[in-house]
């Protein structure tokens, strides 16, 4: 049968099962909007900025483990995509974006709307292309779909210019893809499974260091299995959290820049390290030279070869997808009758309890201000630690990983690589869209939430019951911690002046708002919040210190165990 | 270290620059780069020399690989292998340094293509080295205008790059 590319389009979509997707209409994909008006197995979800879309559709796949999906027009709606497309590609998120070009004939001739969509997202795309044929359009949409789930995910971008969605060509969908110049590893190398084995089963002061790719990989369960068996001590990265439970003995916390105290002197001070699905980056080591001080043996678990050995010398690497080499690794050690040093990690578990005992996240909370840790303790307990939780940028962010304790996997929600802030809002909106039944928690800054607050009206129009937790403390609050503890406290521009109403603001939208300014109110809000209130999105603006910083803190360039505590200041 | 790195790659618009804002984005040196279509239409062949520690070579060798496009990479000068390079000079040739310039361009086994009575076009390929010499034989006030291809190489007997 012959379809038109527009139709080809939403068959495409359908035959990947595609149940969601975040976009913009524009001149250049009418075609393909007319046919999302006369089908309804995919449910078009209309933001209010490009960005919105990319972000949603990011968390929609970051919470459900499916490809997020957005449409966004030629070229201003490709430029409002590039920041979500950037933060997708940095995090390894799988995205399919689709976006409309100009007519095939006006390309090159500056027409209106006109951008060099392949050359501005080539940079931040695991792979773009441009449809010159309409007979290419089915495979080319196989392809991206391909891609981006494949081994290391990330974005994958299809232009489209407008004749081709007008054309027709016969359709059919292919089944399977094969591409010569891609074939992802999968499977560990066994021999080198066997070395780590080794290396893990004689360490006397080993730890394990997980990153995003466990959940990526959907390798919780598998992970938490092993560091079981083994009795390791376990970090996690930022994106790591979740993929072991945070509440049990063996977590050591977050890692890195503001990392657990007792979390960064085992990473520097371990003769082993496990790392999987992690890639020793600068907010995690801090500097590698002052790293690369101490020996010690790395394995290094990756699907990517690029991230191994790229900012610190591995001894084992094992190239493979986290979960198939977890199989593995699992399956030998069940099978080698050798047994850890229990001996030597009885030893190093009493040093690291010391460590432990410094309870570095300790803060104080007064009766007349309220601290943001002391929030986001107080939303972890009012939601049973169950929540799935969004963040943006900046210390609200650094707060959230280190209070609200993940136990699952793909419950924290953030830019771990990009940093972007206004991202936290419009992911919690994909996050519910892939969650309709659970609480969903978005902990932002007065600062981030204005960078996307637009969305706020797609949330009334969805009637997404998202809670938003406003740490608002009137600064963009790292800038000025770091203006504070390395500027001289000459805090320029990082107070925010004029802030709206955020009360009258979330009301002018539709929604419930909130201002919570005295320590005993903090509990109540949040228990109205989410039951009273429990299918309304509401606006919590948390009057918090204006004054709080986070800690522990190693300043960038400096090494893991150079931390600085909040009771050394 | 020099490298000389070859790559098989995709012959799809777009290519090229695939690989040249690699290096640029994660800035690795480019001495130079070169590229055209290999017997199998489909493919293109372009070799690239780098200059780079052991590591940041691993790196470029790794990140290539990682681009979708890429079919297969290899360092050549990680064994024996031949390059060369492709240089036509346009120079002065009036007087006595007609003669002289002839005689130049026959010791490095260079081919004068074009002649008008005041210039000669001489065609010399070697490799970057010999072309660098053949530069500082010559009389550099005579150089009217110099183009060189980049290298390209290929590895010795055995070594074969293809699909």
């Amino acid at each position: 049968m012959q379809l038109t590319g527009a139709e080809i389009v939403i068959r495409c979509l359908q035959e990947e099962k595609v149940d969601h997707v975040f976009g913009y209409p524009g001149g250049s994909v009418l075609h393909i909007y007319d046919e999302f008006f006369k089908q309804d197995q995919i449910k078009h979800i209309l933001v209010r900025h490009e960005q919105g879309a990319v972000h949603a559709a990011d968390a929609y796949s970051r919470s459900s483990n499916k490809i997020g999906v957005c449409m966004v027009t030629s070229g201003p709606g490709v430029t409002n995509a590039v920041t979500g497309i950037a933060t997708a590609y940095m995090d390894s998120i799988p995205l399919v974006v689709i976006s409309g070009q100009v007519p095939t004939a006006y390309i090159g001739q500056d027409a209106f709307q006109e951008a060099d969509t392949v050359g501005i997202t080539r940079p931040c795309v695991k792979h773009n292309f441009l449809v010159k044929d309409v007979k290419d359009l089915a495979i080319t949409i196989k392809k991206a779909f391909y891609l981006a789930k494949t081994g290391r995910p990330g974005p994958v971008l299809v232009d489209i210019p407008k004749d081709i969605t007008a054309q027709k060509c016969e359709f059919q969908y292919p089944k399977t893809i094969a591409m010569r110049s891609y074939n992802p590893v999968i499977k560990g190398h066994a021999g080198q499974i066997k070395k780590a084995l080794q290396i893990l089963l004689e360490a006397k002061r080993p730890i394990v260091y997980a990153g995003g790719g466990v959940i990526l990989s959907d390798s919780a369960d598998k992970l938490t299995k092993l560091t079981r068996a083994l009795d390791f001590p376990i970090t996690q990265t930022l994106m790591g959290l979740g993929g072991y439970p945070a509440t049990d003995r063996q977590f050591l916390g977050m890692l890195g820049m503001h990392g657990t105290y007792e979390a960064n002197m085992a990473m520097q001070h371990a003769d082993v390290v496990l790392a999987i699905g992690a890639r020793f980056d600068d907010r995690v080591i801090g500097s590698p030279d002052h790293f690369a001080q101490v020996a010690r043996k790395i394995i290094h678990i990756d699907i990517d070869p690029s991230s191994i050995s790229k900012r610190v010398k591995v001894d084992i690497p094992i190239v493979g997808n986290v979960s198939d080499v977890l199989d593995e690794m699992l399956k030998q050690f069940a099978a080698v009758e050798a047994k850890t040093d229990g001996k030597a990690l009885a030893v190093w578990w009493k040093e690291i309890e010391g460590w432990r005992s410094r309870n570095c996240l300790k803060y104080k909370q007064g009766k007349d201000v309220i601290a943001p840790q002391y929030v986001v303790q107080k939303l972890y307990e009012v939601t049973g630690g169950d929540a799935f939780i969004t963040s943006d940028v900046g210390q609200h962010q650094m707060f959230a990983a280190q209070f609200y304790k993940f136990d699952k996997p793909r419950r924290w929600i953030n830019s771990g690589g990009l940093g972007t802030m206004g991202f936290g809002l419009p992911a919690a909106m994909g996050t519910r869209f892939a969650n309709p039944k659970s609480p969903v928690a978005c902990i932002t800054g007065e600062g981030s939430i204005q960078m996307c607050i637009q969305e706020l009206s797609t949330c009334k129009q969805f009637r997404l019951p998202i809670k938003i937790v406003n740490l608002n403390n009137g600064y963009l609050g790292m800038v000025r911690q770091w203006q504070e503890m390395f500027h001289g406290n000459r805090y320029s521009e990082s107070y925010v002046d004029a802030l709206p109403d955020f009360v009258k603001l979330a009301e002018a939208y539709g929604h419930v708002g909130m201002r919570i300014d005295k320590p005993a109110d903090v509990e109540p809000a949040l228990r109205e919040a989410f039951v009273k209130h429990k299918s309304d999105l509401v606006f919590m603006d948390f009057i918090i210190d204006p004054k709080a910083n986070v800690f522990p803190m190693v300043a960038a360039g400096k090494g893991l165990s150079e931390m600085i505590l909040a009771e050394e200041l | 270290m020099r490298h000389i790195i070859s790559i098989l790659i995709e012959n799809e618009s777009g290519a090229l620059s695939r690989v040249s804002g690699l290096f640029s984005a994660r800035a690795y040196n480019i001495e130079s780069l070169t590229v055209a279509p290999t017997e199998d239409a489909s493919l293109s062949r372009m070799t690239i020399v780098s200059i780079g520690s052991d590591e940041v070579i691993e790196q470029i060798t790794k990140q290539l690989n990682k681009l979708i496009d890429v079919v297969k990479v290899v360092d050549l000068s990680e064994a024996a292998h031949i390059e060369r390079e492709l240089m036509l000079i346009k120079v002065r040739a009036t007087g006595k340094d007609r003669e002289e310039m002839k005689r130049v361009a026959d010791i490095f086994r260079g081919r004068i293509i074009d002649v008008t009575d005041s210039s000669y076009v001489v065609e010399l390929t070697g490799n970057t080295a010999k072309l660098d010499a053949f530069l500082d034989a010559i009389d550099r006030s005579l150089i009217l205008e110099t183009v060189r291809t980049g290298v390209c190489g290929i590895g010795r007997g055995d070594r074969i790059l293809r699909v």
